[in-house]
């Protein structure tokens, strides 16, 4: 149970100056897990034969199919349309079928996939006009951005052009929020390479090795949002990584840009906690990062973008981690979307005979799999082959003794303590009153719970409730609204229409008017 | 030790719990009547508004009064049970009666009974005959339309009050389940 | 279902704690990987497909957990009470010790019998550690020569009433162990007032006669708290001594000032060394629990802040009448309240800044009980009384949340 003290980010770039971060309440030092990973260079996943691709792997309305099976598609063609981010085929080959298959984001549940076999020729599709990004004018250049499938690659998948131009996007049921957000404000870009989460490494070995990538995305979004300054965030344990990326800043001489180091400390890298630490500003409950002049995005976001920009490949690939003591040989690797999850793990040696448990994510937040047949996804940062000993799991839940450490580690400053009470009562009020809604379901509270209650389940089976009491009440208020606007314009109607015929009526002896 | 040297001491704390209960009761028949007085003088103004934040305001005129703020007028004045609102439920009914200081009661079957989740209304443009009755009928404007155009339901404004239905001289109104919102990534 | 319903953002993470969501498992290899016999066989997935080679358990997240219990919190506070029992035994001999065993034992009895009508599993609430800790703690707030039934009576009280009746570990509203010191303070007022004199006391004779004349042997111990009678050769008077706070309220009583009062106790010295070594004892396992994070700063602060700043400003008011922070700090149970009752987490305010409320409150009521009130020593009422007022207390100091502007 680590103290709530968090020291200030500092400032590792060549030539900039010392900036005084905010600083996080809570969070925990957690073992980083990623030596093994990190020890051999960035390699290309071997192909596959088929690649499954979910038409549902980003936030918003799934993707509409622009393809049918028997067709023959190019590497980099169009395959899915939707108003975000499009979706593109990783390899050439044909169409097998567009039907259900098992996905990971929804545990092994299926979703509508396009499947295409691999004919293993690699047929890119033309080139786009290949102009510059500085010729496109900002909205052009976001809606280019959608259609190159851009999604937040720090494991979220939110449609990055949405994010850029602020639309509401449908979340889990509810819009995120009701109007279109003013990203004229924005003058901050910050760049999230903040890998807080144990064992997952592949935006340090993205900085390692592709930090230029990085730095040209980073000025591609400047432009995209009409920033001024942009600042890209790493954790102070990744010093192969900073010396990467300032010497490549150092190339690009590019004013704009500063580099800094927060501590390692979980979660550090979550937006509204990162935006708090570095420009000392908090983002309003109810609002977005683009109210206090900020858009935070991913360090692979922008590398995606800029391989987009510069050399026509859409988003195909991402880097995956793949670690964890189930497995032989820990990498990274440069990985196809659609390629299964099997196929990544014969890459890496396969399962050791302690393999005990297939996680997609982190082990703080990561979802478990029930087995490899599972197609790897925009959202899909690390798969841990954990045994028992990278596990640590829970054991008798206990009742509640209100000890208080979970408050002391929530970085939302919440009372986990009090919305487990009032989760377990179904209050929604208290519930609201307490922030339910502002829980970031980072796991902090479960991991220091002496009495081992499995708190972020409980707190995500209640949201769902809650935001549906709020939908209700909202959508009451403008039934009320409405109702008392037709009640005003009746009356005024029913008034005219009175004051009309006592106009015409005439009274016995008054001449007949004109 | 004797008991008998225990007395003195047993007698104190019997008074106290004594003491204790009346002031207890007291304080229930204060609060008790606080409520009561609330609610037979008149009406409270902020009394009624608080009652019709709690209401759904579908507008429907279920519970016999028409619309959600005369209803919660007539439940201030008492005239009014805490539970003949169908579209507000269980919750709706607890929660008015939580703050009536009365017995939760469950919504009254006499009352109606509606779905779980609010179906909306549609209209069957090939019946339509474009009379207006219903855009008439409709306590939220939720039916775009006019004298012989087509008529059509705004889904996202309907509460589900089914006043539409009636008016309709050709029947072409019914009751669907509201449109499927779209799934999200889950976390 | 109609499949609206079924969109209507349910989330996903619905699974169920280690089970298989694919298909039943066969048979289990060591490494918790399953592999169904089943492939090739009728068994299908949620879409026809046939069933993977592989299966593999799921849980929800976070997939590790520090492992803290509950248990390892209530032993660590015990352990830290081990200096103090250590030097209470030396002051005043080995009754304690069979205080504490009677104890135990009972608030063992009781939970375990509470547990069953309640229909709890006995197992993991029983090895928790909160009855023996409970049990401790009545065992030092009374004389160690207490005859069986009072630290019996205390000890049910606590577990059945104060703990159980309430809904058991994590739900009682009083501090349970403060709970039953108060109804026996309330029903038994003679029996906790003999304490015995401490064994470091000279009373100027050898070594062997004083232990002849004034104090016990482990049987003789055994024998006056399974009787209720001391040994023929002893008396009640000759034993015991008033505790240094007892004996400054009888001296006020009788007129005497501070300084009057102060000179008659030092003339004593070893009865006031005595509780100053206990008292350090606390202190000392206090301080532990704080290096430990087993107990956070806010309590223990507050609670000897309020005490000091109240008896400050009255001993400034008026020194003759009123005692220094000093001494009322070092005497009765200020320090233990501080560090081992105020700070059960259960009883006590929710957040930071209202367990800097909660503890001030116990630390001004301590004092007015002390220097105003009937007793020699407040802390068991100022907790139970604070107690009651924390769900106040916690509505309103709900901490500004991250984003909110309050």
């Amino acid at each position: 149970m680590s103290a709530a003290s968090a020291r200030t980010a500092r400032d590792t770039s060549l030539a900039a100056p010392r900036s005084a971060g905010g600083r996080m309440h809570g969070g925990l030092r957690l073992d980083a897990h990623k030596q093994r990973s990190t020890r051999r260079s960035l390699r290309p996943a071997s192909l596959s034969d088929t690649y499954v691709l979910p038409l549902d792997q980003h936030v918003g309305p799934p993707a509409t199919s622009r393809v049918r099976p028997g067709e023959y598609v190019l590497m980099g063609q169009v395959i899915g349309e939707t108003a975000g981010a499009w979706l593109h085929s990783p390899v050439s080959g044909i169409v097998k079928a567009i039907e259900l298959r098992p996905a990971a984001q929804h545990l092994g549940a299926p979703t509508l996939s396009i499947v295409i076999a691999n004919d293993g020729r690699d047929q890119r599709s033309e080139d786009e006009t290949g102009r510059s990004f500085e010729q496109y004018s900002p909205r052009e250049l976001c809606e280019h951005i959608a259609r190159g499938g851009i999604v937040g690659l720090g494991g979220g998948a939110f449609p990055t052009a949405s994010k850029l131009l602020g639309t509401p996007v449908h979340t889990r049921g509810v819009m995120n929020h009701e109007t279109p957000a003013d990203v004229d404000g924005v003058t901050r870009l910050l760049l999230n390479a903040v890998e807080c989460e144990p064992y997952i490494s592949c935006d340090d070995m993205l900085l390692r090795e592709h930090a230029r990538d990085v730095l040209l995305g980073a000025r591609i979004l400047m432009h995209a949002i009409g920033a001024e300054q942009c600042t890209i965030v790493l954790e102070d344990d990744t010093p192969q990584a900073q010396q990467a990326l300032c010497s490549a800043l150092a190339e690009t001489a590019d004013g704009r840009i500063r580099i800094m180091s927060v501590p390692s400390r979980y979660p550090a890298g979550s937006e509204r906690q990162l935006i708090d630490a570095i420009f000392g500003v908090e983002v309003p409950f109810d609002g977005l990062p683009t109210d206090v002049g900020v858009i935070c995005q991913n360090v692979g976001t922008a590398a995606a973008i800029a391989r987009w920009l510069r050399d026509g490949e859409p988003l195909i690939r991402r880097i995956v981690t793949v670690t964890g003591d189930g497995i032989m040989e820990p990498a990274n690797l440069e990985v196809r979307l659609g390629t299964p999850i099997a196929a990544l793990i014969e890459d890496c040696g396969g399962y050791t005979p302690r393999m005990s448990r297939l996680i997609m994510g982190g082990s703080m937040m990561g979802i478990a799999l029930p087995h490899d047949a599972l197609p790897v996804i925009k959202a899909s940062q690390c798969i841990i082959a954990a045994s028992t000993l990278d596990l640590q799991p829970r054991s008798t839940e206990m009742p509640c003794i209100r000890c208080g450490d979970c408050a002391q580690v929530c970085p939302a400053r919440l009372l986990p303590q009090q919305l487990h009470w009032h989760a377990h009562a179904g209050d929604l009020d208290a519930l609201e009153r307490h922030g339910l809604m502002d829980c970031i379901e980072c796991g902090c509270c479960d991991y220091v719970c002496p009495s081992q209650i499995p708190l972020v389940e409980s707190f995500r089976d209640s949201k769902p409730a809650l935001a549906r009491a709020q939908m209700q009440s909202r959508d009451a208020a403008a039934a009320r609204t409405r109702f008392e606007a037709r009640n005003t314009r009746l009356a005024r109607l029913e008034a005219e229409h009175r004051a009309r015929l006592a106009a015409k009526r005439r009274r016995p002896g008054e001449p007949r008017p004109e | 030790m004797s008991v008998l040297g225990a007395l003195p001491a047993m007698a104190t704390v019997l008074v106290a719990m004594l003491l204790m209960t009346i002031l207890a009761g007291l304080a229930m028949l204060s609060v008790l009547g606080a409520g009561r007085a609330a609610t037979q003088t008149g009406y409270d103004s902020s009394l009624v508004r608080q009652l019709d934040a709690l209401l759904p305001q579908t507008q429907c005129g279920r519970c016999t009064y028409a619309g959600c703020l005369p209803y919660a007028r007539a439940i201030a004045h008492g005239e009014a049970d805490t539970n003949q609102c169908p579209p507000g439920g269980a919750r709706t009914a607890a929660a008015l009666g939580r703050l009536m200081g009365r017995e939760p009661k469950p919504v009254d079957p006499a009352f109606g009974v509606v779905p779980a989740v609010p179906f909306v209304a549609w209209i069957d443009e090939t019946a339509c005959i474009g009379c207006t009755k219903c855009i008439q009928a409709c306590p939220v404007d939720a039916i775009v339309g006019a004298s012989r155009y087509m008529h059509t339901i705004i889904a996202e404004h309907c509460t589900g009050c089914e006043l539409c239905i009636p008016p309709c001289p050709v029947d072409c109104i019914e009751m669907r389940p509201p449109p499927a919102l779209p799934r999200g990534m889950s976390s | 279902m109609p499949g609206w319903l079924r969109n209507a953002g349910a989330p996903a993470s619905r699974v169920p704690n280690d089970s298989s969501r694919c298909m039943p498992a066969a048979a289990t290899t060591p490494a918790g990987g399953t592999h169904s016999g089943l492939a090739g066989s009728r068994y299908v997935d949620a879409i026809g497909h046939a069933a993977p080679a592989m299966t593999f358990d799921t849980a929800a997240p976070p997939h590790v957990v520090a492992p803290n219990r509950v248990g390892r919190v209530m032993r660590t506070v015990l352990y830290a009470l081990v200096p103090a029992v250590l030097v209470h035994v030396a002051c005043f001999g080995v009754g304690l010790l069979l205080q504490i065993l009677l104890g135990a034992v009972t608030a063992l009895s009781c939970e375990a019998l509470a547990l069953k009508l309640r229909g709890k599993p006995l197992a993991p609430f029983l090895g928790d550690g909160s009855a023996i800790l409970t049990a401790v703690l009545l065992a030092l707030c009374l004389p160690p020569l207490a005859p069986w039934w009072l630290i019996v009576t205390g000890t049910a009280f606590a577990v059945l009433l104060a703990k159980h009746a309430y809904g058991g570990l994590g739900r009682n509203l009083f501090n349970p162990a403060m709970a039953g010191y108060a109804i026996l303070l309330v029903s038994f007022p003679v029996q906790l007032m003999q304490w015995p004199s401490p064994q470091l006391a000279s009373h100027g004779i050898d070594r062997a006669m004083e232990q002849e004349l004034f104090q016990l042997s482990l049987p003789e111990t055994l024998g006056t708290i399974v009787t209720g009678t001391l040994p023929q050769r002893l008396s009640w008077d000759a034993i015991t001594s008033p505790t240094p706070l007892t004996a400054l309220q009888e001296n006020l009583k009788r007129g005497m000032t501070m300084d009057e009062s102060h000179a008659l106790a030092n003339a004593d010295q070893s009865g006031v060394n005595a509780w100053r070594w206990i008292n350090l004892a606390v202190l000392a396992g206090g301080v532990w629990l704080l290096a430990a994070r087993i107990i956070r700063w806010h309590i223990p602060v507050a609670m000897l802040g309020a005490i000091a700043v109240c008896a400050s400003i009255m001993s400034a008011f008026d020194p003759g009448a009123y005692a220094g922070p000093m001494f009322h700090l070092t005497s009765g149970a200020s320090l233990l309240g501080a560090f081992f009752i105020a700070t059960d987490p259960v009883s006590a305010a929710t957040s930071n800044r209202g367990r800097l409320i909660y503890a001030a409150g116990i630390g001004v009521l301590t004092y007015a009980i002390r220097t105003w009130g009937g007793h020699p020593d407040g802390v068991a009422f100022a907790v139970l009384l604070m107690n009651l007022s924390v769900p106040l207390i916690d509505r309103f100091t709900i901490p500004r949340i991250h984003g909110h502007a309050r």
